[in-house]
């Protein structure tokens, strides 16, 4: 009989498990030894030398700059509007109990739990049925809107963990609502606004599928990415921006993570 | 009224206008819900729930075959027209592929959800659960490109066949009718991988969230009332980690039969659902086709959403 | 004697439960007024209706002689002590203390001063600079008492303030509590379900009962003439006896409490003095409680008492006969049955 709490997993499990961490990881870093080959035409492993120049092509390309520019500007705008949009939507879930609160929920987690090429075709056929031409706007306007749920699901937690005699207790001495709000309320939900708004910046900043479909012949760094893949110009280049989109999108991921590890998980339903 | 020792008044009518505003939303509570809930709820309704009625409405009409224009007339010729084989031919390829990748990556999700719910302790947990966390937010495009590389007939499978004289086994796959093809990254066999490697995480957090929610001390009980290991597994870890799988199938399912960019790097040069959403709407400028074309997806997660709601996967989202 | 808080008709319905119902009820300024009754019979509620976070149902609510339907929390001159202190964790004490002067726009020097003389009067003087994470449970209810006096409320109310705290440490804030009122001078209106603190510290208690107030009083009138079988079951041990009993023992035929300790025991079955009440018992069951031994006994008809034998009178075996006896006046005759 096992009675002893310090059990070791069996080899065979232990395996598995590490094996599917490296799956999940060695491809991503394989981008950084193809970022330095010298061969340009080809996908040719191992590469037949190793070269920085890619880096100081990278920096001389102005579409380059111009995707990123767009991207982040694009995602900054929807992450404001997700901020304003997902806190307003979190307080108000978390505050009271009201009829419909259910199928609220839904409604925000819906551009999430639906393919993201659903939410693309219907923006596509709404623009398309308003005569709306396609503009940054039109790309935050599909941005913002899968955003909001990663603000809300982050902020909703913290709400739920936050006790409620806090708040009645900053009104009891003496706060009115705007007062309560400033001084106990946003010191306790600033952190994990702060984690869902980068998690939403990464979010935008990575998002090809319903870009795609609101974009028009604008590129987000994304868009120019998938260009590049499906007819490359210069592998290496692409390689070079790859790594540059990891770094862009891992530095908030995990100031994320650790602006909110106490007992939260973050945004499990990610995409 | 009368003045006390504190000489202050029991009720204080002062201050600006900030707290008149607050005076009356605190007198009228379901005011204040219905300020945080209208902008949210305009947004997603009107943005939102409009295109997605855009849509809907878009996949009655019909477009002119001459002039390429769409005619705004009501008609169910569109999605009669998904009837035809070669459209059913590319839904019903969608539909296998999804739940081929639903399957695989519930089996390899498994052993890693279990090993990082019941093994791994607290510097580790955290490493581990960081390790799921990245791979899953990290750029998706990053990782379809990652595979091109790996994948191309030049890469490093290849490389690694090569130096491990195992080229004929790799050639073998390859020549499996069907599935296989030129190169792996054309072939449905390369499709396959990288959509199980992309949605990977998506099983694994709600699986492991759910084996967590199993007691150890159930797992005991069942140890101590006589259960061999393969027994507990079976009859009482499986059946309380299943609403996790099921959760978790949910986007391995809806994201698979949505995708148009990985079958469109990664495979054959046939067409997926996404990708005939995508072209229909796009060069060929047929946009109710595409929008009966979305229906699809739509209707079938619905079907699955709702069998999925009754065996409690919804807890484990 | 101005009144600090008066209800009148106040109801207040949470969909169909009447959680506060037609109460109607006078606290005077600098009285020490407390709520007992058990969970869910409405005290905490009433509570809330004088700090502002409940609005009646109906009826009409006064403090000093305003009205106070309608006034949010932050107008109302009253603060409240919460169960769980509800300290805020990314504040120090000493900004703690001192919050309610700063949202009043109190200078800083000024407001630290202040807050500095409070944590001095529950006596936390340098504890400022400390987060509340860092206190132990007794040093944070002090600071939530700090918090609330630092604003020389006009009443102060304070839910169930002790009851996460262990004994002893109970024991020393009942004091404390008692004296700081009776220094301060401020109304205190108390909540608990603990009828000891309740009458060792109260001037006034209101005993509530499904919503409604049972009985208002001094701590003496509660114990000593409960008006019905609730008060007389909930505060205290009084056996509440039925007229049958109450009859055969030689008293009128109506419900009546008798307190234990004004019973007197002997053994076996023997003759009660001249003019005392009588009734013979078998010992059901014996609690020994050190200075006195408490028995469950029970009458040939089956009418339990309650009773408290002093350690003089010896060891007391399970079903053994005595004979129980007590003077006329020791009934308190109750008003209804319940």
């Amino acid at each position: 009989m096992r009675s002893d709490g310090t059990r070791s997993a069996p080899w065979a499990l232990k395996a598995t498990a590490i094996g599917g961490l490296l799956f999940l990881h060695v491809p991503l870093l394989i981008i950084f030894v193809y970022a330095f080959t010298t061969e340009e035409k080809s996908y040719q492993f191992p590469p037949p030398g190793y070269t920085l120049k890619w880096f100081s092509v990278v920096w001389e390309r102005q579409d380059i700059w111009n995707a990123i520019w767009l991207s982040v500007k694009v995602a900054s705008i929807a992450t404001v509007i997700a901020l304003v949009l997902g806190t307003c939507a979190a307080a108000a879930v978390s505050r009271a109990r009201f009829f419909g609160r259910d199928y609220i929920s839904l409604l925000f987690i819906l551009p999430i739990a639906l393919p993201g090429i659903i939410t693309g075709i219907s923006l596509r056929s709404a623009f398309s049925v308003m005569d709306i031409p396609f503009s940054t706007w039109t790309i935050v306007l599909g941005h913002a809107t899968f955003c909001i749920v990663v603000v809300y699901n982050n902020a909703l937690a913290r709400f739920r963990r936050t006790s409620g005699s806090m708040i009645e207790a900053s009104m009891d001495l003496g706060a009115d609502g705007f007062q309560t709000f400033r001084h106990v309320v946003l010191p306790q939900i600033g952190s994990a606004l702060l984690a869902g708004g980068m998690l939403a910046f990464a979010l935008s900043f990575d998002e090809v599928i319903v870009t795609t479909f609101t974009a028009g012949q604008q590129a987000t760094l994304p868009i120019w990415m998938l260009n590049e893949l499906i007819r490359p110009r210069q592998r290496p280049v692409t390689n070079v921006v790859a790594i540059f989109v990891i770094a862009v999108t891992f530095i908030p991921i995990l100031a994320a993570y650790y602006l909110t590890r106490d007992g939260e998980h973050t945004g499990g339903a990610g995409k | 009224m009368s003045v006390t020792a504190a000489g202050t008044a029991a009720v204080d009518f002062g201050g600006g206008l900030l707290r008149r505003i607050s005076d009356a939303l605190f007198r009228k509570p379901m005011w204040f819900l219905a300020l945080l809930l209208a902008p949210p709820l305009l947004w997603l309704g009107i943005v939102y729930l409009g295109s997605l009625f855009a849509l809907l409405l878009h996949s009655f009409y019909s477009i002119d075959e001459f002039s390429g224009f769409i005619v705004y007339e009501f008609t169910l010729a569109t999605y009669a027209e998904l009837f035809r084989l070669s459209n059913m031919d590319v839904i019903i390829r969608s539909v296998v592929m999804a739940i081929a990748v639903t399957i695989a990556c519930a089996a390899m999700a498994f052993p890693i959800s279990y090993y990082a719910a019941r093994y791994a302790k607290g510097k580790w947990k955290a490493l581990f659960y960081l390790m799921i966390m990245l791979p899953l937010w990290s750029s998706y495009l990053v990782k379809v490109y990652a595979w091109k590389l790996i994948l191309a007939k030049e890469g490093i499978i290849s490389w690694m066949a090569e130096q491990t004289h195992l080229t004929w086994l790799l050639d073998l796959i390859l020549s499996i009718p069907v599935i296989g093809g030129p190169s792996l990254s054309i072939s449905y066999i390369g499709t396959f991988l990288v959509f199980c490697y992309v949605w990977l995480p998506f099983m694994i957090l709600p699986t492991q969230a759910a084996l967590e929610r199993v007691p150890g001390n159930l797992i005991e009980a069942s140890a101590d009332l006589g259960a061999e290991p393969r027994q507990t597994f079976s009859t009482v870890i499986f059946p309380l980690a299943l609403p996790g799988l099921i959760a978790g199938s949910i986007f391995t399912f809806s994201l698979t039969l949505g995708d148009y960019i990985i079958p469109q790097i990664v495979g054959t040069s046939t067409y997926f659902l996404g990708q005939a959403v995508y072209t229909l709407q796009g060069t060929a400028g047929n946009i109710p086709l595409a929008a009966a074309f979305t229906v699809v997806p739509i209707i079938i997660m619905l079907i699955y959403l709702s069998i999925a709601k009754r065996t409690g996967a919804f807890d484990a989202l | 004697m101005t009144t600090a808080v008066s209800f009148q008709h106040v109801s207040r319905h949470f969909g169909s439960v009447r959680a506060v119902d037609d109460v109607s009820l006078d606290i005077a300024e600098g009285e020490f007024f407390a709520m007992l009754g058990p969970s869910g019979s409405g005290k905490t509620t009433c509570l809330r209706l004088i700090a502002g976070f409940e609005q009646p149902t109906s009826g009409h609510i006064e403090i000093f002689g305003a009205t106070a339907e309608g006034v949010p929390p932050y107008r109302r001159n009253v603060n409240t002590v919460f169960q769980d202190y509800a300290l805020f964790p990314h504040m120090t004490v000493l900004a703690n203390v001192g919050y309610g002067l700063m949202v009043k726009g109190v200078d800083k020097p000024k407001r630290d001063a202040k807050a500095e003389e409070a944590l001095a009067l529950v006596a936390l003087s340098g504890f400022g600079g400390r987060r509340p994470s860092q206190l132990s449970g007794g040093q944070r209810q002090r600071v939530a008492l700090a918090r609330a006096l630092v604003n020389q409320p006009k009443v102060l109310l304070l839910d169930e303030p002790l009851g996460a705290l262990d004994l002893k440490l109970r024991e020393q804030m009942q004091v404390e509590l008692k004296t700081l009122q009776r220094n301060l001078g401020i109304t205190f209106v108390f909540v608990t379900h603990d009828q000891g603190e309740a009458l060792s510290m109260a001037d006034r208690v209101a005993i509530f009962n499904e919503g409604k107030i049972v009985q208002v009083g001094t701590p003496e009138d509660i114990y000593e003439r409960p008006q019905t079988r609730f008060v007389a079951d909930f505060v205290g041990s009084s056996n509440v006896l039925s007229p049958a009993f109450t009859k055969a023992s030689g008293g009128p035929e109506r419900w009546a409490s008798l307190r234990p300790e004004k019973i007197t025991l002997l053994r076996g079955n023997a003759a009660a003095p001249k003019g005392q009440l009588k009734a013979a018992v078998t010992v059901k069951a014996v609690h020994y409680q050190g200075a006195s031994t408490r028995l469950n006994t029970v009458t040939a008809e089956g009418h339990q008492v309650n009773v408290t034998a002093p350690s003089s009178f010896g060891r007391v075996a399970d079903g053994e006969t005595l004979t129980l006896h007590w003077s006329a006046d020791a009934f308190h005759v109750m008003e209804g049955e319940r």
